[in-house]
């Protein structure tokens, strides 16, 4: 079977798309350089090549609409295994196509990525609901993630926009990589070792704001205290807020 | 910090906790001049208690202490209680401080009556004002108006407050005079009318001027408590129904009665909260208003109540067979809205596809479409003919509402906001 390996950026994928077409071949798996390969494969590497990439994307744009490649954008970051070939398989569909195929859900592919999309959409909601900041001693507000798909990226204008005013930082313990955000401007971060505990997610104490254990107090009494034990529905609690989840919030 | 502070949220987050809204929804406002918080524009719940409800923002009272004698009500007069009172100051630090963290959305406050309508609810405006002006706060703030509430104090509140409610809480006056008898409808619907005129005088100024302030730009919403007097769906919707044709009404909520004050004789003595009640009447709210459906056709004289067993739309459909089945390639949208088993995605992925050809009803599967249900009500060429007319609605009745008993427990409360 003929693998192609890229670097694991969309632009990458994007020109990998390119090759496809400039080569007149059909890959059976895209994948990135760090997947294991069986032995005996052919090999195709791509070189992430920006014009390359911005072919793609302006053919795309004559066939479909914007929203539908920023649709295939988001899919993309469900790092889904293959989810490259559903996407080239798209890509493709579109590009012969004499009308856009973007609301034909009567396609499989099309189907597939409007499920998954949904399902990128939902994760990052589910961040944005469920990061909990703690106030460190000198006035940054620090949170650990772990969302099964790559969304912190799609959270960055919503946290800047919201808690404009406080140094911030959210940390995704899975790809070890963060967002910091400094007052003026957000950008990437990574460490060696984050400063917490990777099992809960807390910030050590000494390292904590003076009021930050009394509030995180206050809010598990909350919690406590405006739910109507009558009422009671565990499951109802575990549908909405997923399990995995738990790991990182204060009250669980 | 203050000690204090523990007791006070611990009582009055308690004495709040009954009141089912609370929607963070409909209002959009950005962050201005890097202040704190910008407003979503739709509901974010940060955290869902035990009984799986949605906590989006700190509903909590300014005081639980109350010179009324409500009488589905905790912090009536008569009970025996812990009470307490927070500051102004405490409330506006814990909202900053639990909204800095992500915990929440905003600040949904209410309160019990301390000498009269206008003195509480200054007090409550100024817990606003303060988290606007002084804090520069963009977040959420829900603020549930007093009954009996001056005109001066409405206008005030919706300067600062993205939503105001006035609740209801008797689906009709002579329930309300029996069991509250010291509300009655006009010192619900005079402020509820006065909020409508602030928000309507607003719209226009804005259409004027780029800059008119504010006036509870998310609208109002109230609440009515289900199965407390002996008033029928027909009555509760038909109120909700009209309740929603004016516009700045965004949502009414219905909330299962819970027998707290079991020593008071006029209130039955339910064991159980009418969870199920409540569901299907949250199920014939959305029919209402995303389904296109008039009150009239949900409930009325001659089918006064809900059915338990099953869900209002189903209910309609088995009632009115000659409208089925419907041909999914060529029907419009608000009767493929109708389909039982048919939701509102699922609509429009329908009306969306079937341009690029006919739909399967593998298809219609894949699209979410719940063919155990749909398969009575809809054809498309290629289903054998085994619709509600050759099996009956009646024996339909029972085939479909057995197979939803095993299910009975997810009948619990899902709140939609
Ligand atoms: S006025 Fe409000 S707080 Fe007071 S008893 Fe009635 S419902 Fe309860």
């Amino acid at each position: 079977m003929l693998y192609y390996l890229y670097d694991g950026t969309f632009e990458g994928f994007l020109t990998a798309v390119f090759d496809v077409y400039y080569r007149k071949e059909i890959p059976g798996r895209i994948v990135t350089a760090e997947t294991a390969l069986p032995l005996f494969t052919d090999i195709h590497n791509v070189i992430t090549a920006k014009d390359k990439a911005e072919r793609v994307f302006q053919g795309l744009q004559k066939k479909i609409s914007q929203s539908a490649i920023h649709m295939l954008y988001i899919c993309y970051l469900s790092e889904i295994q293959d989810i490259e070939r559903i996407l080239l398989r798209y890509i493709q569909k579109a590009l012969t196509s004499p009308v856009s195929i973007e609301i034909n859900f009567a396609d499989d592919d099309v189907l597939t990525l409007s499920k998954i999309y949904k399902k990128v959409l939902n994760e990052r909601t589910h961040l944005v609901q469920f990061v909990r900041f703690q106030k460190t001693a000198d006035g940054m507000y620090f949170a650990l993630t772990d969302p099964v798909y790559n969304v912190l990226p799609l959270c960055a204008d919503f946290f800047q926009d919201r808690y404009a005013d406080q140094q911030w930082l959210i940390y995704d313990s899975r790809r070890n990589f963060g967002l910091y955000y400094d007052l003026t401007e957000t950008e990437i971060v990574r460490f060696e070792h984050p400063p917490v505990d990777l099992k809960t997610g807390s910030i050590v104490r000494e390292q904590q704001d003076d009021d930050e254990k009394a509030f995180q107090d206050l809010w598990k009494e909350y919690l406590q205290s405006i739910t109507i034990q009558s009422r009671k529905n565990l499951r109802l609690q575990r549908q909405f807020m997923p399990q995995r989840f738990w790991k990182y919030l204060i009250e669980k | 910090m203050n000690p204090q502070i523990f007791e006070k949220l611990k009582i009055l987050a308690e004495a709040a906790k009954y009141d089912i809204s609370c929607s963070s929804s409909g209002a959009s406002r950005p962050n201005t001049e890097k202040g704190i918080g910008s407003a979503a524009g739709w509901g974010i719940c940060h955290s869902f208690t035990e009984d799986g409800r949605c906590v989006s923002l700190l509903k909590i009272m300014l005081t639980n202490h109350c010179i009324y004698d409500c009488g589905y009500c905790v912090n009536r007069r008569s009970n025996d209680i812990p009470r307490t009172t927070f500051s102004v100051s405490e409330l506006v630090e814990l909202t900053i401080e639990f909204y800095r963290r992500n915990y929440i959305e905003g600040l949904f406050l209410s309160s019990g009556v301390v000498r009269n309508a206008d003195y509480t609810m200054e007090r409550m405006v100024r817990v606003a004002k303060d988290l606007r002006t002084i804090h520069r706060y963009n977040g959420y703030i829900h603020l549930k108006s007093i009954p009996g509430v001056s005109r001066e104090l409405v206008a005030e509140a919706g300067l600062y407050a993205d939503r105001l409610s006035c609740n209801i809480e008797l689906p009709s006056e002579q329930s309300l005079r029996l069991i509250a008898p010291d509300k009655d409808y006009q010192s619900v619907f005079r402020p509820m009318h006065y909020i409508q005129q602030g928000f309507l005088e607003s719209k226009e100024e804005k259409k004027k001027f780029r800059h008119a302030s504010h006036f509870a730009p998310a609208g109002q919403s109230t609440q009515m408590i289900i199965g407390v007097s002996p008033d029928d769906d027909n009555r509760i919707l038909h109120l909700a129904y009209a309740m929603y044709q004016r516009p700045a009404m965004k949502r009414v909520y219905y909330s299962g009665y819970i027998h707290i004050n079991t020593y008071d004789s006029r209130l039955p003595a339910l064991s159980a909260p009418p969870l199920v009640r409540e569901n299907r009447l949250y199920q014939a709210d959305w029919l209402m208003r995303f389904y296109h459906f008039k009150v009239d056709e949900i409930v009325n004289e001659t089918h006064p109540n809900l059915e338990l067993e099953m869900d209002p739309k189903l209910s309609w459909a088995l009632r009115n067979p000659h409208c089925f089945p419907v041909d999914v390639n060529t029907a419009d949208y608000e009767m493929i809205l109708r389909i039982p088993g048919v939701g509102v995605k699922s609509a429009q992925l329908i009306i969306a596809s079937r341009k690029f050809g006919r739909l399967t009803s593998e298809n219609l599967r894949k699209m979410g479409v719940v063919m155990k249900r749909a398969k009575y009500f809809i054809t498309c060429h290629e289903l054998p003919a085994y619709t509600i007319h050759e099996v009956s609605p009646e024996r339909l009745r029972q085939l479909l509402t057995l197979s939803a008993k095993k299910k009975k427990d997810d009948k619990q409360l899902i709140i939609h906001f």
